[in-house]
């Protein structure tokens, strides 16, 4: 089976706390830490227990600049055997049809069985894996938690509401995306990926991927994000202060007022 | 602006409470009136409950409609919406495999999981979502002049009330013949606890940072009684720490305790989505944590200090 996964390069939440820039209209991109995509590490654990089964290869690609060659390699350390580049100035704030149109451009370069995404990504769309799937006219299941392969198709399990879980058969090829949870990503260390650090990556820009510019980043993104900004919240929360005494004596007074304390 | 339609769901003959907030979204930004699509298998009780919140309902009732498949949902659709059409829908498990293949179709653009919408200038539609699980906030624009697809956050647009008394027009599925079939819907196995009939849950997300550290939780519940139980986020099941029997939100449990004390869980929506009553405490190190906007009662302090010092002090009570 020859499997392509789609990974995304994201500011890691759990290293940094993300906040507003000065000027109140970017966050602050100074020192953030970035690691891929939590649910593409999902993703590219699921292709590599499927091609360890089956037989076949993994391919990793990204849209992202010089920067992003570091999430590839550490998913090829993972297993993955192949990287791709996507890098080109005219792919800056793509919006999520922009970047499926890459992605299409890059999956139709090779002849792949079954594509795969993150069900989500830091921005929160959604999207891409259910876009790409309908550019390229291949059938589609999201927050996939469960992969059986079959012969010329898979059975899936989606992640439905209330710990359910939807069972489909799917014909191959086909586009997945993977829902966290799925299996136990393995851990990469520094020795793994020092071990891919010579393997080429190609890249593609907008013409080696024959794609119009004018389709793809700012100038083809029909959707824009104005700004960042922190709302204006209603109530918040009631903030208990004072000494760690002081505040577990409050907080026992309110659980106690609503009935949690006998 | 072309027509705008919102994609209804609902289930033995019910409708799903995003219907309402659809018909509120819709209204942010468009006076014209609004069709809704019902689909399926036998749904005239679910249509006469949309004509009661949208001027129009569109019916498209099939035996493969049954199941709402979204491929097949999608094809359903497309052989009915005319070109340009701005079709909104929840932004549940449902929307996320629809929504974004749709505005493929349609050739349109793509917004997911708004939060609200500021209105319309033209054909530019202005929404606000959120990024990085709500940390932070963002203003949105859609060109929506060749049609778009949005999908609206469960429970954030306050739904609407009144009768529009709409009328309920028949319309034929088409071909909706799809190279994914669905099979079955398999429950989650039940667990060694109902978190569901605790009064007091001790909920922990990722900030409990270690497998080991689990152990205060369950110290902390044990201190409160037995009406105490340990509930997780998600990152706590997906790494393994704990059974997914325990997990809170719209992919887990929805619980109604008297208190739930969210210790190192950041808010996100689909967590909160699982919390349906009870004061709401949250403990979290970071002030900006978005839980805090959410939360009843809020408490900066590290969990892995903050959880065995209350112990102690309910053990001494
Ligand atoms: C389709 C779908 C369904 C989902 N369903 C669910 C669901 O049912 N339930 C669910 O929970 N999630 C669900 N999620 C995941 C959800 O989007 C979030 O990723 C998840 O809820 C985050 O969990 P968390 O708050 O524990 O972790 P994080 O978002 O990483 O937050 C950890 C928090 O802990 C704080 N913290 C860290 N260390 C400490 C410390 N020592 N002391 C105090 N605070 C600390 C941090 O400041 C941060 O706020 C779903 C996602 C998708 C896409
Ligand atoms: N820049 C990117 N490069 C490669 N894949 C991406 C990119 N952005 C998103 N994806 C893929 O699409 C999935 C869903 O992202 P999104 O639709 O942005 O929420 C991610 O988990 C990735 O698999």
């Amino acid at each position: 089976m020859e499997i392509l996964v789609c990974v995304k390069r994201v500011p890691d939440t759990a290293e940094n706390e993300i906040e507003l820039n000065s000027a109140g209209n970017d966050i602050e991109r100074d020192d953030l830490v970035y690691s891929v995509n939590e649910w593409d590490n999902y993703a590219v654990e699921e292709a590599i227990q499927i091609v360890d089964k089956v037989g076949g290869t993994v391919t990793v690609v990204t849209v992202g600049d010089e920067d992003a060659d570091e999430v590839l390699r550490r998913e090829m350390a993972m297993g993955a055997q192949n990287g791709i580049l996507l890098n080109d100035e005219a792919f800056e704030d793509s919006d999520a049809m922009g970047i499926a149109t890459l992605l299409k451009a890059a999956a139709e370069k090779g002849k792949y069985d079954l594509i795969m995404t993150g069900a989500q990504a830091d921005a929160g769309y959604a999207a891409v894996g259910g876009m790409l799937a309908a550019m390229m006219d291949l059938p589609y299941a999201s927050l996939v938690n469960m992969v059986e392969v079959g012969d010329g198709k898979l059975t899936v399990g989606r992640e439905i509401e209330g710990g359910n879980q939807e069972i489909n058969e799917i014909e191959l090829p086909c586009v997945l995306s993977i829902q966290t949870g799925i299996n136990e990503p393995r851990y990469v260390g520094i020795k793994g990926i020092r071990q891919v650090s010579g393997i080429e990556i190609p890249e593609f820009d907008a013409a080696g991927l024959g794609v119009d510019p004018a389709t793809v980043g700012a100038a083809g993104a029909k959707t824009k994000r104005v700004d960042y900004f922190i709302p204006e919240t209603g109530e918040g929360a009631e903030m208990l202060t004072g000494s760690t005494e002081e505040i577990i004596a409050k907080l026992i007074d309110i659980m106690k007022a609503n009935g949690g304390l006998k | 602006m072309a027509t705008v339609y919102a994609f209804v769901a609902h289930s033995d003959g019910v409708l799903d409470d995003s219907a309402a907030e659809l018909a509120a979204a819709a209204k942010k930004f468009t006076d014209a009136p609004v069709t809704a699509i019902v689909t399926g298998s036998g749904v005239d009780a679910a249509a006469a409950k949309a004509a009661e919140l949208f001027p129009a309902v569109w019916k498209i009732d099939a035996a493969e409609l049954a199941y709402p498949n979204a491929e097949v949902v999608r094809k359903a659709l497309l052989n009915n919406l005319d070109a340009g059409a701005v079709v909104l829908m929840a932004h549940n498990t449902f929307g996320m495999d629809l929504a974004p293949g749709l505005a493929v179709k349609i050739g349109g653009a793509f917004v997911a999981d708004v939060v609200d919408i500021e209105g319309a200038d033209g054909d530019t539609l202005k929404v606000i979502r959120q990024e990085f699980g709500g940390v932070v906030s963002t203003h949105v624009t859609v060109d929506m002049s060749a049609g778009a697809v949005v999908t609206i956050r469960p429970g954030a647009v306050a739904p609407l009330e009144g009768a529009a008394g709409g009328a309920v027009e028949d319309k034929a599925a088409g071909d909706v013949s799809a190279k994914r079939k669905f099979i079955e819907v398999r429950e989650p196995e039940a667990g060694d606890v109902d978190i569901t009939k605790a009064e007091v849950l001790v909920s922990i997300g990722r900030g409990i940072e270690d497998q080991d550290n689990i152990e205060l939780a369950h110290e902390l519940a044990k201190a409160i009684g037995s009406q105490a139980e340990v509930a997780c986020s998600r990152p706590i099941v997906d790494a393994k720490w704990m059974d997914a029997s325990r997990q809170v939100g719209t992919s887990g449990k929805t619980v109604k305790p008297k208190v739930y004390l969210a210790m190192g869980i950041s808010g996100s929506f689909q967590h909160m989505g699982g919390i349906k009553g009870g004061v709401i405490i949250a403990v979290n190190k970071n002030p900006n944590a978005p839980i805090f906007q959410v939360a009843n009662v809020g408490i900066e302090a590290d969990i892995l200090e903050f959880i065995p010092e209350l112990t102690e002090a309910l053990g001494e009570l």
